[in-house]
């Protein structure tokens, strides 16, 4: 008896963790698919799904080209901060230097800096660079967030590999450059899958520098545009579409979760409880 | 062994580069800006003013951040959001985590979707509460009221004591998986042995959990909770989409890039970012220090 009522418990609390977690989603989920007055029953299903508040954000808002905006700044970030990582992991990893360590407290150092700390010097330095309102500028400006822990995740993979495979390529006659990117990197690849991912959604989320270094709508990144969808005045907000917009931009968000969980896990406890 | 070296400076210079350039340049000049009266309309015109951003008395008066009770109240602010929700994610965590390390049917997909609140982004997770949160057609006032527990709607997020509350529930739910898979990864490296060994005594579930488990999850613990007290006391995102530039709920950053940006005060608002700065450099210096007899810090690899 007592066993099942723990048993009960137990189911309870998954239960709860299961709908803490999804509710707000679905809700939301909800709301894009209503239109008209419906937006103003609260209900937990649509009785009909619309997909005017769909369509509407993608004819009257450049909400297509936001995705856009988003996705080609996600894609650089992620891949100059695994070219950047690899060849700073090389460095941190396979070589005893002295100084190592205080390079490597250097660089966690500055992934503890305040956003709004480097707003300032940033903006300048992309006006400098004549990326501001460009989603370059984005793209630059997200460095300082994702390579300090693509550093330092792959500088903990890259140390943990055998000693052999190197000591093989120096046989061979193979230099440093060879050597990493012949030899090391392949074993390497799936805390790039990590680190990658994780980089890719930094970038894809990041508010702050996007809303300061940007200034017309088809610049602007996917949380950007949400952030300021507005309607006539601040009572009458579009919430389907805003709604529609969210859902949207978190689908894929969902899907990279779903697919790779064990590697977002593992790329994140390396960075923090490693650190 | 030294051609090696020498390969190692080169493959370490682009990211010293990149980050010298994006991090180092961008937070010296802000330092700098703060003992300047620059303006945002004129960035290449403006004159050393020494501490006057911070504080000066001008006939008599008192000016500067250090004299502005709105900076304060910013400064306030940030310490009651971050504490409480720090505090309020670490509890919730800690459950998630004990429930998720039970095995059971299912488990797997149970831990994808705790991840989903920590995958949304924050302006998309501060929209869809503000929506459920609405006064006259959100489902948390409807649902309140159905249930007896309200006798007419709340406004959350105007309603003065109200607002911080709604801002940290926000905070807490987007970033609760952050915790508790952190604390999963520790629990599930506990030795099993231990755990025998007290239920063989007859330790009790609650017993095991504060002689056993948290003294042992503690270094973990520890991390997780400093790593997120970093990021609140930088806190952004959540509380520009829920409450604007609400003085209830404004932050030291949100103060900082409404000074910088919407009144183009680049010089005081580069002070108030530099004294965030130091307050975040504080924190880690003290948790650096405490920690400092425990264990080597840095030796990582």
């Amino acid at each position: 008896m007592r066993a099942l009522a723990g048993r009960a418990a137990f189911a309870a609390a998954v239960a709860a963790i299961l709908l803490w977690s999804l509710f707000p989603f679905h809700y939301a989920l909800v709301t894009a698919f209503k239109t008209g007055s419906e937006l103003f029953t609260v209900t937990y299903w649509p009785a009909h799904w619309h997909p005017d508040n769909f369509q509407a954000a993608f004819r009257d808002l450049p909400f297509g080209r936001n995705i856009a905006n988003s996705a080609g700044v996600a894609a650089l970030v992620v891949a100059a901060s695994l070219a950047l990582g690899v060849s700073a992991a090389y460095a941190l990893g396979r070589v005893r230097f002295r100084g190592r360590g205080a390079v490597l407290a250097v660089v966690l150092a500055f992934s503890m800096f305040p956003q709004v700390a480097v707003l300032s010097g940033m903006f300048e330095l992309i006006r400098a660079l004549g990326i501001y309102n460009n989603p370059l500028g984005l793209a630059l400006s997200y460095l300082l967030l994702t390579t300090p822990f693509t550093v330092w995740v792959l500088t903990t993979f890259m140390a943990a590999l055998p000693a052999e495979l190197e000591e093989a390529a120096a046989v061979d006659g193979a230099g440093p450059w060879r050597t990493l990117v012949d030899i090391l990197v392949p074993p390497l690849a799936p805390a790039m899958v990590a680190t990658g991912l994780l980089a890719f959604i930094v970038a894809w989320n990041e508010f702050l520098f996007a809303l300061t270094f940007t200034l017309t709508d088809d610049q602007r990144t996917v949380p950007v545009a949400i952030a300021l969808i507005s309607g006539a005045s601040a009572h009458e907000l579009p919430w389907g579409v805003i709604m529609a917009a969210s859902v949207t931009v978190t689908l894929p968000l969902i899907a990279l979760v779903l697919v790779f969980q064990r590697r977002i896990v593992a790329g994140l406890t390396a960075g923090a409880v490693k650190g | 062994m030294e051609s090696r070296r020498r390969a190692a400076v080169l493959f370490l210079a682009p990211v010293a580069l990149v980050l010298a350039a994006v991090g180092g340049w961008p937070l010296a000049k802000t330092v700098w800006f703060g003992f300047t009266d620059a303006d945002l309309a004129n960035l290449n015109s403006y004159a050393f003013i020494g501490f006057e951003n911070y504080y000066t008395v001008i006939d008599g008066v008192a000016v500067g951040l250090l004299a502005d009770p709105e900076w304060w109240r910013a400064v306030a602010n940030t310490v009651v959001f971050t504490v409480a929700s720090v505090a309020l994610e670490t509890v919730l965590g800690l459950a998630v985590a004990l429930v998720l390390n039970q095995p059971f049917p299912g488990r797997g997909l149970v831990r994808a979707a705790v991840l989903v609140p920590w995958a949304i982004p924050t302006i998309v997770s501060a929209r869809l509460w503000a929506w459920m949160l609405h006064d006259q057609f959100g489902m948390v006032n409807d649902l309140l009221l159905a249930a007896g527990v309200l006798s007419q709607p709340v406004a959350w997020l105007a309603e003065p004591h109200l607002a911080m509350a709604a801002v940290v529930l926000v905070d807490v739910w987007k970033t609760t998986p952050f915790m508790a898979l952190l604390l999963l990864a520790a629990l599930q490296m506990l030795p099993r042995e231990c755990y025998e060994a007290a239920r063989v005594d007859g330790a009790s579930a609650m017993r095991r959990f504060f002689t056993l488990t948290l003294p042992l999850i503690r270094p973990a613990l520890v991390v997780a909770v400093v790593f997120r007290c970093l990021d609140a006391l930088k806190v952004f995102d959540v509380i520009y989409v829920l409450t604007a530039n609400n003085p209830r709920t404004m932050s030291m950053s949100i103060y900082a890039r409404q000074a910088l940006v919407e009144f183009q005060e680049v010089g005081y608002g580069s002070a108030a970012s530099t004294l965030l700065f130091l307050v975040v450099a504080l924190f880690i210096t003290a948790y650096l220090m405490l920690n400092r007899g425990r264990r080597g810090v840095g030796a990582a690899t």
